[in-house]
């Protein structure tokens, strides 16, 4: 059996009496009150995630930015010091090794943050493309990282409001960080990072602030509210960014690898496409589970859940592209009972539907 | 808010965390505080028709959490009479009380003598400590 790792916040987790489960290699907190009230405290509040598990890979070098430009499939030379670009990894056949945020640190230094169980494939797959006068490190192991997302997130920290997409280093309580204006769960907030050491010293004094525990529970259904897709649920290599909805992150003109049959499939039209849905029988989609349209076939729901701020199940999955627009009628097969389910406009949820 | 964890005396349980109460004929049947405490709070039953024939050791429906799916198993077998509609609609009861108006369904019995095939609540708990 496979030793799980553990974040540097494992024993404040366990002290909060979190369920903790394993995921992608990590022992994590799923959740610690219940998954529902976490989700409705960073939707009317402010919640902080443990997302030490992430990968973080620095790319440094007078080359970093050829090699960055010629792998990752958004425009890498928009990238300023101080800002940041959500952007994807990918094969030669358009499909997503993983999805991942870009930091630029400095004039010649990039940071990228991975999804965990991507860690070594993202590390590997740059290192192997290393260009003479670049430098790819996993410095994964020297970073504590905290989102705080929530409507109150900034004001129980005592920041100040910022673009989004940017980053400065500020002190909070005491503990230096990285404070990055991007975030998981559709609402305002920030991700800290800071060195690891320091991570139960941050984690206590944003709590001390009235900011919520939440899990990894909470961040699942959160970020199905408003549609961001979870790499090895929704997004992966077997599917190429075009299909998936991401077309708007591919600069398809800077050669990325993957870039030219990107383009071929932009130019015929996907054959599949990732869709947002809602129930409109009582039911809840899980991932796995067939999606059908009427006359256009069959698709497959890729993440699921109930909403619960909506109160009504939700998913994305993959359906024929002729099934795609919002309002089409689906059926989803709920082990072997058939419930209707809708196409819908991302977001699934905006604070005003709510109302 | 969620119940503290009790295994009543006055009924009888299945291993896969089920509850009967027996009442002459008939028996309502529920998930023990165990189960609901594994799954989390529940938001959706899924429960079987009025009319319909439950086997014992046969799932009966499904009761599921935000992350989690679990089929009901039958203690006794039975024909359905009713479906709980509160938990229909608020399945959250269960987690509150789970052994009181977070019922599942009532039936009536269809071989009574299966009740001597079920654990007291001193037998369930060793099935909950041997877990």
């Amino acid at each position: 059996m496979q030793t799980l790792r553990r974040t540097p916040l494992h024993d404040r987790h366990v002290a909060l009496g979190a369920r903790m489960v394993p995921f992608a290699g990590w022992e994590m907190p799923v959740q610690y009150e219940g998954v529902i009230p976490e989700h409705r405290a960073v939707r009317t509040d402010a919640g902080v995630f443990d997302v030490s598990h992430m990968g973080e890979i620095e790319v440094e070098g007078p080359t970093a930015r050829d090699l960055l430009q010629s792998t990752l499939s958004n425009d890498v030379d928009r990238l300023r010091p101080g800002t940041a670009q959500y952007t994807l990894l990918t094969t030669e056949d358009g499909g997503i090794v993983d999805d991942l945020i870009v930091y630029r640190l400095e004039e010649c230094r990039y940071l990228l943050v991975v999804n965990a169980a991507n860690r070594d494939p993202v590390f590997h797959w740059l290192k192997d493309r290393e260009l003479r006068g670049s430098d790819v490190r996993d410095v994964s192991d020297d970073y504590g990282l905290l989102a705080v997302q929530g409507p109150r997130a900034l004001e129980r920290l005592g920041l100040e409001p910022a673009k989004a997409f940017t980053w400065a280093m500020a002190e909070l309580d005491g503990v230096e960080v990285m404070v990055n204006r991007t975030g998981y769960t559709g609402e305002p907030g920030v991700e800290l990072a800071c060195m690891e050491d320091d991570a139960p010293t941050l984690w206590d004094a944003i709590l001390a602030r009235g900011v919520t525990p939440c899990g990894l529970g909470a961040r699942d259904t959160l970020r199905l509210e408003v549609c961001y897709p979870l790499h090895g649920n929704d997004i992966g290599p077997q599917w190429d960014a075009i299909s998936s909805g991401l077309g708007w992150a591919c600069a398809l003109d800077t050669g990325f690898t993957g870039a030219e049959r990107l383009r071929e499939i932009k130019a015929h039209g996907p054959e599949r496409r990732l869709v947002p849905f809602v129930m409109r029988e009582k039911a809840i989609p899980r991932q796995g589970m067939a999606l059908r349209a009427a006359d256009a076939g069959e698709g497959e729901v890729t993440s699921g859940s109930l909403s619960p701020m909506l109160d009504v199940g939700i998913g994305l999955g993959y359906v024929p592209a002729a099934a795609a627009s919002p309002g089409t009628e689906l059926v989803v097969d709920v082990r072997g009972r058939e419930r209707r389910a809708q196409v819908v406009k991302k977001p699934i949820y905006t604070k005003e539907e709510a109302a | 808010m969620a119940a503290e964890e009790t295994y009543p005396e006055e009924l009888l349980y299945h291993p896969e965390h089920d509850w009967a109460r027996i009442d002459g004929e008939e028996a309502l049947l529920g998930v023990t505080w165990y189960a609901q405490d594994a799954l989390g709070e529940l938001v959706h039953y899924e429960p079987p028709d009025v009319g319909s024939t439950v086997s014992k050791d046969a799932s009966y429906g499904e009761v599921e959490s935000v992350k989690a799916v679990s089929d009901v198993i039958a203690p006794l077998s039975g024909e359905v009479l009713e479906v709980n509609q509160a938990v229909v609609d608020a399945p959250e009861t269960v987690n509150d009380d789970p052994y009181g108006a977070g019922w599942l369904i009532r039936i009536r019995l269809s071989s009574p003598e299966e009740r001597e095939q079920l654990l007291d609540a001193e037998a369930y708990r060793k099935v909950l400590d041997e877990g």
